[in-house]
């Protein structure tokens, strides 16, 4: 088996001597982000409780626009940091502690485009449909009176 | 034993075996197709937490003011702390894990085990930590009463603490006011031939009503949350009027059938998602174990690989790359 690993992160940004150092290298890092969501989750600054931006409104390339900024006119910023930082934290896990990064490239794109494409594809159509749902209760033209 | 490593077949033809797509060994192929395959159940589960939510965005419980509890710390309210330590934990076994790894490659047989050693009692405390989680979970603090039509009514007063008006809760132990019942519990001594029930609340709606009536400044607060993210604080005519005309049970807790922290849904989908990942690190944990002993034996110094320690570790990496999202998407959004 051959061990050889590459020993840099953050795109060379940041070089280890040993594979060992760079474990340790990583752990700082996710600590680091863990620190901030836990701050984060715990204050909840002001600026990040509310949208940036209006749904748009119009026709259907304003529903097509909605969907696609979804993230930004639907969320939280606070929401989208968080799960902006997950996904880094689930980066660093999988390239340096499963050591994806030493894997052959096409490997390491048959397990994670797989995931990422499915995933994204299941999270966009029931996040969607809980939202359908959600105006046929909520709606203004709700049929369903809500039962106190 | 050694079919784990050891190539077989004629080398020099393409299909005669002893070739390694992708350049890695069966096992590692193999664990790695698991570990998409278990990923895709994980996101299964979380999107239909998505969905859920999505569908009562409205009504969802504040996971702060649910897991706000630390162990040794009574009364304190301390959201996030305890899971950060968790997420820590997960993390911090996660890296012995690594180490573990990395001493097979030097085949350092010492090494591995002391860093598997430590790995294990990460596990450890990670899931006894869950079990206290889950047991303040279903312990409940404040108690609530439940409508008819399943919704959660909860109680507080507005106090004034540093200047700043804030809602305290109420525990229904301390409002409810003992009434005459003639409802006793049903033995299967009496009447019905054996059948029985289940333990009764505590309280009965009735003592809570009594309660709420004779302590003027409590009022009932709502599962609806306003433009603020606060969950809607009711009049006190409205309070009244709702505990008498829609309460029915009296619920401290969560379990499969009641909430007190609000739609009953989130404590389903808190027990089966955190449940299923328990299982997970349950299930890694003893796996490392089996492994533990394996590598004080000296299994796979006599094989000349410690590919299975390197396996392993994908499966218990794999782990808390879901607990990051778990903590994510129960905790912190």
């Amino acid at each position: 088996m051959a061990h050889e690993h590459k020993l840099e992160i953050f795109r060379g940004r940041w070089k280890f001597k040993s594979n060992t150092e760079k474990i340790w290298g990583v752990l700082a890092f996710l600590t680091f982000i863990t620190v901030v969501e836990v701050v984060l989750g715990i204050y909840k600054p002001d600026v990040f409780m509310h949208t940036w931006m209006d749904p748009l409104e119009g026709g259907f390339f304003a529903t097509i626009g909605n969907i696609i900024l979804s993230p930004i006119v639907y969320m939280k910023p606070l929401n989208l940091i968080f799960i902006v930082l997950t996904i880094i934290k689930a980066y660093y896990i999988a390239w340096d502690f499963m050591h994806l990064r030493d894997e052959t490239g096409s490997m390491r794109k048959m397990i994670v485009w797989t995931a990422v494409f499915l995933i994204c594809y299941l999270m966009f159509i029931l996040l969607q449909e809980g939202g359908y749902v959600f105006n046929v209760y909520n709606g203004e033209d709700a049929l369903i009176k809500h039962n106190f | 034993m050694d079919s784990t490593v050891a190539s077989t077949g004629t080398e020099e033809k393409t299909w005669g075996g002893g070739n390694k797509p992708l350049k890695a060994s069966y096992g590692k192929m193999m664990m790695w197709f698991f570990i998409v395959s278990d990923a895709l159940t994980f996101s299964g589960f979380l999107a239909a937490y998505g969905f859920s939510r999505f569908k009562f965005i409205n009504e969802w419980p504040i996971a702060d003011e649910v897991f706000t509890h630390v162990p040794f710390l009574h009364g304190q309210e301390l959201p996030m702390i305890y899971v950060a330590f968790m997420t820590f934990i997960l993390i911090m076994s996660s890296v012995t894990m690594v180490l573990a790894v990395d001493a097979g490659h030097h085949m350092n047989k010492a090494k591995v085990t002391i860093y598997m050693f430590l790995t294990i009692i990460g596990g450890a405390i990670f899931v006894g930590s869950q079990a206290w989680e889950w047991a303040t979970f279903i312990q409940g603090d404040y108690g609530a009463v439940q409508t008819k039509g399943g919704n959660i009514l909860q109680f507080g007063e507005y106090v004034t603490v540093d200047g700043e008006e804030k809602f305290k809760r109420v525990s229904i132990e301390d409002l409810a006011i003992a009434q005459a019942s003639d409802r006793v519990d049903h033995e299967r001594k009496n009447g019905l031939w054996f059948v029985d029930e289940g333990t009764l609340p505590l309280y009965t709606v009735n003592e809570i009503y009594a309660g709420l009536e004779a302590n003027e400044n409590v009022l009932v607060r709502n599962q609806f949350l306003d433009e603020n993210g606060h969950k809607t604080v009711l009049s006190r005519a409205e309070s009244l009027k709702q505990i008498k005309e829609n309460g029915k049970l009296v619920v401290k807790g969560a379990n499969l059938q009641v909430n007190e922290y609000g739609t009953t849904l989130f404590a389903d989908f808190f027990f089966f998602i955190t449940g299923f990942h328990g299982f997970h690190v349950l299930s890694g944990v003893i796996i490392n174990i089996i492994i533990f002993f394996n590598v004080i034996l000296g299994t796979y110094e006599r094989r000349g690989s410690y590919e299975m320690v390197e396996k392993v570790g994908l499966y218990w990496h794999f782990v808390d790359l879901v607990w990051v999202f778990v903590f994510t998407f129960f905790y912190l959004v």
